[in-house]
């Protein structure tokens, strides 16, 4: 039933005013990201540069910038400047990105280099092997540590906000899925005074396939609205890897639009972890404003 | 559900995530959609006629009565109105047929299954549109549901005909004859397949009589059937109401007749076959139990419990009407569902992301009503999440379901045939088991549970033709369906429903 009730929002149609309208909050909702080895300045500052215009052809109104950059933490200070005075943040990957198997140690210093570097907001892996081996209050207790290293205000006066990896690909059930993301929640609630937006649950690194499939995603976001309906709380929720298509961030939006409600539709609660998807929605949205089909040659890469 | 409007698109990209609200709501609002109407339209003539002999003639009764569209109350057509005439010349038509295509090479005759099945998968989008207008239900269903499962009764079918031998071993299964077929509303075009694909593969005739607000898929199909040549006779349409029915059922030549409807003309009808030659399967009503265990997927069972009876707004015969749930989660439930309930979208049947669409007809309208006025009066809480205003015209019931049940209530025991369900609690395994079967009917149940050995122990235990496992409403054309007690008897379906249409 989890993977029919999946993909009965697949069969919404959306159109008109309504794509128009879910096109543009998916915009706002990216975290272009670039996680490779041979990443360059050169190549975050480009990347920076889309976020903060998307697009250079003029739409009423305009097209909205991306949510943030998502980068490894050497390029941290590269994107901070880059992004400097712009409402787009700077998000990093930390915690020993993407297998975690560091120290704890290690892995609470690489979040507070990142932080301390321009990071706004820290992308962190949980240690599956604790997760499979059945050592979850490992897995609470790092989340625990990293969430407060995250609260620790650091040099300039810094925090950043939290995303948690589940690597929904190598926990391989459904069922553990779920008790993953319960068993972030509940950690990131013991720590207490957690304010809306503050916590996100991420699918995958988009290291490991399959990475976000749509009920992977739904699990997590009916775990976020249980958690909702006991605390209070909204936590946030970022599927990354595998949604290049307008089609399949629509579809995404709609289930979360059906399964959280639309409080839920803003870049404050909701990511697409994503490269490519930015020109395919650029794509769609001046196809709904011009009638015609631009080519991928119109657009920036990345 | 809010009406959000599209022009406020600026103010859903700010960055308000701090803003928290105090107040913890049951349903969450939701954006609205665009309408996302169905374009195709399929054109319907003024009037129909009978299809008998392979032709299309004028009613000798000449009578005719209005379909109507239940979703705009407007006139789609001028349905004729078969009498005593009209039935015996499609009997008569049908037993003329009988020897040839009974002697028809079983290869020959499934390759005219094979190609009913194309042609249907080739037109399956004006069928669609087609069976939305007449009967209500949300193109969303006849597109993805109805019309899919109507190819595909034909193609299963289409593959038994030169197999026969094989689903009787060691018998020489011969056509039973003349098979007089009555059909619902409810799911008008796949209960006509349903009746005609296992008769015409076996080598018999058939005298079809569809539900007089529905007859106009099945009028279409008639048109289809000319298309792939099937000879004269083999398959005639007489339309009418329940007197035509009733004509069909008391005639002399039939030999055989199938029923699916009420439990009410289901009595009838098997009085009026008793002691004749005429052989009878009845697909009846029921009330059937959906069974939630504390230990179950919980959001899966809320799927399956929204599947079992707001699915083609309740007109289902095994609509899971009688939810059953565990005491410790039946709370939990209830606040998932309304949650759930508040994200279904109620109105215009051709909007492609409709879910519930219009109630059948003003009388099946009439029918759901006063039950939700029992229930009230009985003292069972009714819940209706509160959407938007439903269209002025059409017959309309928003989903629902009483909590506060008594089994006693009438509301508990008897079929609504609508969206309207009624939750029940247990304690036990044994009181769900006795609660469940605690019933005149037996067609169909659910049960959820993650723990295998109870899911088994339970649904051994359960009086109904059909037990869903952790999953609710699932049709296959390999798949028998069919009741016990006041369900009828007989299947349909797979090879176990090829039974009704052979004599060995």
């Amino acid at each position: 039933m989890l993977e029919q009730r999946a993909v009965s929002f697949t069969r919404r149609s959306i159109k008109t005013a309504s794509k128009v309208r879910l096109l543009r909050t998916a915009l706002s909702m990216l975290d272009l990201t670039t996680l490779e080895g041979r990443d360059s300045p050169a190549k975050v500052r480009g990347l920076c540069r889309k976020a903060i215009h998307p697009c250079d052809i003029p739409l009423d109104p305009p097209v909205p910038s991306a949510a943030a950059v998502c980068v490894y933490p050497a390029l941290v200070p590269v994107a901070a400047a880059a992004l400097r005075g712009s409402t787009v943040r700077v998000a990093s990957v930390a915690t020993g990105f993407p297998s975690g198997q560091y120290p704890l140690e290690i892995r609470l210093a690489d979040v507070r280099s990142a932080i301390d570097a321009g990071a706004d907001e820290i992308d962190m892996v949980i240690s599956r092997g604790a997760f499979l081996a059945g050592r979850r209050r490992d897995v609470a207790e790092e989340v625990r540590h990293v969430l407060r290293a995250c609260r620790t205000v650091g040099e300039g006066g810094r925090t950043a906000h939290l995303k948690v990896i589940l690597e929904t690909g190598e926990l391989e059930t459904y069922d553990n899925v779920r008790m993953a993301s319960d068993l972030v929640l509940e950690a990131v609630a013991a720590e207490g005074d957690v304010h809306d937006g503050e916590v996100f649950i991420k699918t995958s690194t988009g290291k490991v396939q399959p990475a976000a499939t749509m009920p992977v995603v739904l699990i997590m976001l009916e775990a976020i609205r249980d958690h909702h309906r006991a605390t209070g709380v909204r936590i946030g929720m970022k599927p990354a890897g595998g949604i290049r298509t307008a089609k399949q961030a629509i579809h995404h939006l709609v289930m979360v639009n059906e399964t959280l409600g639309a409080d839920w539709l803003t870049p404050g609660l909701f990511r697409f972890g994503a490269s490519s998807l930015a020109n395919d929605l650029l794509r769609q949205l001046l196809r709904q404003a011009t009638g015609r089909y631009m080519a991928q040659h119109d657009f920036p890469e990345a | 559900m809010t009406h959000d409007h599209h022009d406020d698109t600026a103010a859903s990209l700010q960055y308000d995530a701090s803003a928290v609200s105090a107040t913890m709501r049951t349903a969450p609002a939701l954006i609205d959609y665009s309408p996302a109407p169905e374009t195709a339209r399929t054109p319907v003539s003024e009037s129909c006629g009978l299809f008998i002999n392979g032709t299309f003639v004028a009613p000798r009764s000449r009578r005719r009565f209005e379909t109507i569209n239940p979703a705009t109350e407007e006139r789609l057509s001028l349905i004729a109105d078969g009498g005593a005439a009209d039935v015996d010349a499609a009997v008569s038509a049908a037993r003329a047929a009988l020897r040839r295509w009974s002697r028809t090479r079983p290869e020959e005759r499934a390759k005219y299954l094979f190609r009913l099945a194309r042609r249907i998968q080739e037109r399956a989008r004006e069928l669609a549109v087609l069976e939305t207008m007449d009967g209500g239900k949300p193109i969303r269903e006849s597109r993805d549901v109805d019309i899919p499962l109507v190819a595909q009764h034909f193609f299963h079918h289409a593959g038994w005909c030169d197999k026969l031998r094989y689903a009787f071993a060691g018998a020489d299964p011969r056509p039973v004859g003349v098979c007089g077929q009555i059909i619902p509303w409810n799911f008008p075009l796949l209960m006509a397949a349903w009746k005609l694909a296992p008769a015409l593969a076996c080598g018999n005739t058939c005298v079809l009589k569809p539900a007089e607000t529905t007859s106009l898929t099945a009028l279409r199909l008639a048109e289809i059937l000319q298309e792939i040549e099937l000879p004269p006779g083999v398959v005639n349409i007489v339309t009418g109401a329940g007197e035509t029915g009733r004509m069909l059922v008391e005639h002399p030549d039939v030999d055989k007749i199938a029923f699916t409807g009420s439990t009410e003309v289901g009595k009838r009808i098997a009085a009026a076959c008793a002691g004749t030659r005429k052989r009878l399967t009845l697909e009846l009503g029921g009330k059937s139990a959906n069974i939630i265990f504390e230990d179950a997927a919980i959001d899966q069972a809320i799927e399956g419990i929204v599947q079992g009876i707001w699915f083609n707004q309740g007109h289902v015969c095994c609509a899971g009407s009688r939810l059953l749930v565990q005491e410790s989660i039946a709370d939990d439930v209830a606040v998932r569902l309304r949650h759930r309930l508040a994200s279904l979208r109620v109105g215009d049947p051709l909007d492609k992301n409709t879910d519930v669409g219009a109630i059948n007809s003003a009388a099946q309208l009439a029918t759901i009503r006063r039950y939700l006025e029992i229930g009230r009066a009985e003292g069972a809480r009714l819940e209706e999440i509160p959407g938007p205003p439903l269209p002025e015209r059409g017959y309309w019931c928003r989903p629902c379901f009483f909590t506060d049940v008594d089994p006693s209530h009438t509301i508990a025991r008897e079929e609504i045939f609508g969206p309207v369900l009624t939750i029940l609690t247990f304690r036990t395994p044994s009181e769900a088991v006795e609660r469940a079967n605690n019933t005149p009917y037996g067609l169909a149940a659910g049960v959820w549970s993650d723990k295998g050995a109870r899911i088994f122990d339970v649904a051994r235990k359960l009086e109904a033709g059909v037990v869903w496992c952790n999953t609710y409403n699932q049709f296959d054309a390999a798949s028998p369906f069919g009741g016990y007690k006041e369900s009828g008897f007989g299947r349909e379906g797979g090879m176990a429903g090829l039974r009704a249409y052979v004599t060995l």
